[in-house]
């Protein structure tokens, strides 16, 4: 990564702070996401990743603080002040969303070239035999058989569904993906091929990912920076296996020593 | 008010057209705002109707709404003038309001349909209302009003391309054949109601005034004339209309939309005009189809 250590951040979070209600959802959470690198967010449930992740991709408004991002045009705008078509036209191209549960994630109704094709003509694609060969292109990359691009994702496994979606979400070349707990409920074989899979295309593309897991074993694997949570603030932060190997919170430590050997 | 008439039967008297007149201010409020926002679906108060949902309460009000008492009204359904949904609503305006109806495309100044638009071309003196089911083109694809009315908002129509992707991915074609999306002026998507997509090319630069009313749904939109309707297609799949292999069987019509009659149970089946009025007047002006009864003269010295 030190290449990049001179590059300027693509997203900038200064002091978020959302509650709901009386309880705390996430409380003066400051951090830098630059180009090209994957920034692990963990801690246990309920506390506040969720709340994060939604808060960086606008689809929670912050009680106070502010998410800046760098447009393509080099500008780094204050993301609460674009309006409602800047913001959702960067939702569709610039960025990506990998959610937990598929089915929020992808039209379930549509078939898988339907899915992956729906953000290139969102962008204003219309000729239907290029957006087929795009979407065949991407089901490929993802490792879903070409024969199944007709079907919907009701007949794909768990895993192939989470892959559908990765393909969905990276047919529009985004600069930045946010991921929440990607392999959450797979098992540990399929969850393997997934990871295997984001990292792959997160090198080859040079995505920028903030991806949310409970699972340490993920964050380790994917990711070169990561944010220890607990009640709602960062209590750590640091380079991925300085956090794993030499935790210095208690928490943390806790946290660490809970993994199972296998 | 008018004052009531008491008729000698049953002793009932109706404000004109039905609708009171403040519930007709307001739908002529909503018609305007959708006359000057092509395409785009005003909410308005639907009131009830004696009749069920489905059976044509958003097309009722509208023509209620904008009928006076020199206008000749038209009621069509699937093309035709003489179908139970027709005849009723027909039956309903001489009785509220008193006008004089007709089958008659070009005497008509209000033309109420369900499923077609007819085969004459229309005039800028007339208004053709549709009866809409579902005025919402993204329905099936987005089921969350709030987010469909972000789409429409932010013009993000990809969506319908995607239904359109998945035809062609199902079928080798666009196997929309009925409620096909078409783009209003260049900004709204709109569904044209359940009319043949034979009959879209025919909302393009239309004179006539096009208003649309959905009751169920309390929406209701609009064409004003001459404004450019455009259904939505692909670069390598553009839209196509319906082709008939034959003419019209009773008036050898070519370039209209037909439907196809079961005669037997044997297979037996022809193919005539949909548009009822359009065919008689063809059948009346001398044309003959394939199974035409025989000409009168001939009639007589068979017998």
């Amino acid at each position: 990564m030190s290449a990049r250590v001179a590059d300027l951040p693509l997203l900038v979070a200064e002091g978020l702070s959302k509650d709901y209600g009386a309880r705390i959802g996430c409380r003066d959470v400051s951090l830098k996401i630059f180009p090209g690198e994957v920034l692990a967010v963990v801690g246990e449930s309920g506390s506040g990743k969720s709340t994060l992740l939604g808060l960086l991709s606008t689809e929670l408004a912050p009680d106070a603080g502010r998410v800046r991002y760098r447009l393509r045009d080099g500008r780094l705008a204050d993301l609460a002040g674009l309006g409602a078509a800047e913001k959702r036209l960067l939702m569709r191209t610039d960025w990506g969303f990998v959610r937990q549960n598929a089915a929020d994630g992808l039209r379930m109704t549509v078939s898988a070239g339907g899915n992956v094709g729906e953000r290139l003509m969102a962008v204003g694609w219309r000729n239907y035999a290029r957006i087929r060969a795009e979407a065949t292109d991407w089901l490929g990359r993802v490792e879903i058989a070409a024969d199944r691009i007709d079907d919907d994702p009701r007949a794909f496994s768990g895993g192939m569904r989470q892959r559908l979606q990765i393909a969905r979400n990276l047919v529009t070349r985004p600069r930045l993906v946010f991921m929440d707990e990607p392999t959450g409920g797979l098992d540990v074989s399929v969850q393997a091929r997934l990871l295997d899979l984001i990292r792959s295309l997160v090198a080859e593309l040079g995505l920028a990912v903030v991806i949310v897991t409970h699972d340490l074993a993920v964050a380790r694997l994917l990711s070169h920076r990561m944010v220890v949570m607990r009640h709602g603030r960062v209590i750590e932060t640091g380079l991925t296996d300085q956090v794993l190997d030499d935790p210095r919170e208690p928490y943390t430590q806790l946290l660490v020593s809970s993994v199972l050997a296998a | 008010m008018s004052a009531p008439q008491v008729g000698s039967m049953p002793d009932i008297s109706y404000n004109f057209a039905y609708l009171d007149e403040q519930t007709k201010r307001m739908i002529r409020r909503a018609i305007l705002k959708a006359i000057a926002i092509p395409g785009y679906q005003v909410p308005f108060a639907a009131r009830e109707m004696p009749m069920p949902y489905g059976w044509g309460t958003g097309g009722v009000q509208v023509t209620a709404a904008v009928l006076g008492p020199d206008d000749v009204l038209k009621v069509i359904d699937q093309g035709a003038d003489d179908t139970t949904n027709a005849v009723a609503i027909r039956g309903f305006f001489e009785k509220t309001a008193k006008v004089a109806t007709t089958t008659s495309t070009t005497e008509a100044s209000i033309i109420q349909t369900r499923h077609r638009i007819p085969e004459t071309r229309l005039r800028d003196d007339q208004i053709l209302v549709y009866q809409v089911p579902i005025p919402e083109p993204l329905r099936f694809l987005e089921p969350r009003e709030t987010e469909t009315r972000q789409l429409h908002a932010l013009s993000e129509y990809g969506l319908m391309h995607v239904k359109l992707y998945e035809d062609i991915a199902r079928h080798g074609h666009i196997a929309t054949t009925y409620a096909y999306p078409v783009e209003v002026a260049g900004r709204y998507v709109m569904d044209p109601s359940p009319i043949p997509k034979f009959d879209n090319p025919k909302m393009d630069d239309c004179p006539a005034l096009q208003l649309f009313g959905a009751g169920r749904e309390k929406r209701i939109y609009a064409i004003p004339p001459h404004t450019t309707v455009r259904s939505l297609d692909f670069e390598d799949h553009p839209f196509r209309v319906q082709r008939f292999a034959r003419p019209c069987a009773l008036c050898g019509a070519t370039g209209v939309y037909l439907d196809e009659v079961l005669l037997d149970d044997r297979g037996g089946r022809m193919f005539v005009c949909s548009d009822t009025d359009y065919c008689t007047t063809r059948q009346e002006e001398g044309h003959r189809g394939e199974m035409s009864p025989p000409a009168r003269d001939a009639q007589e010295d068979a017998a």
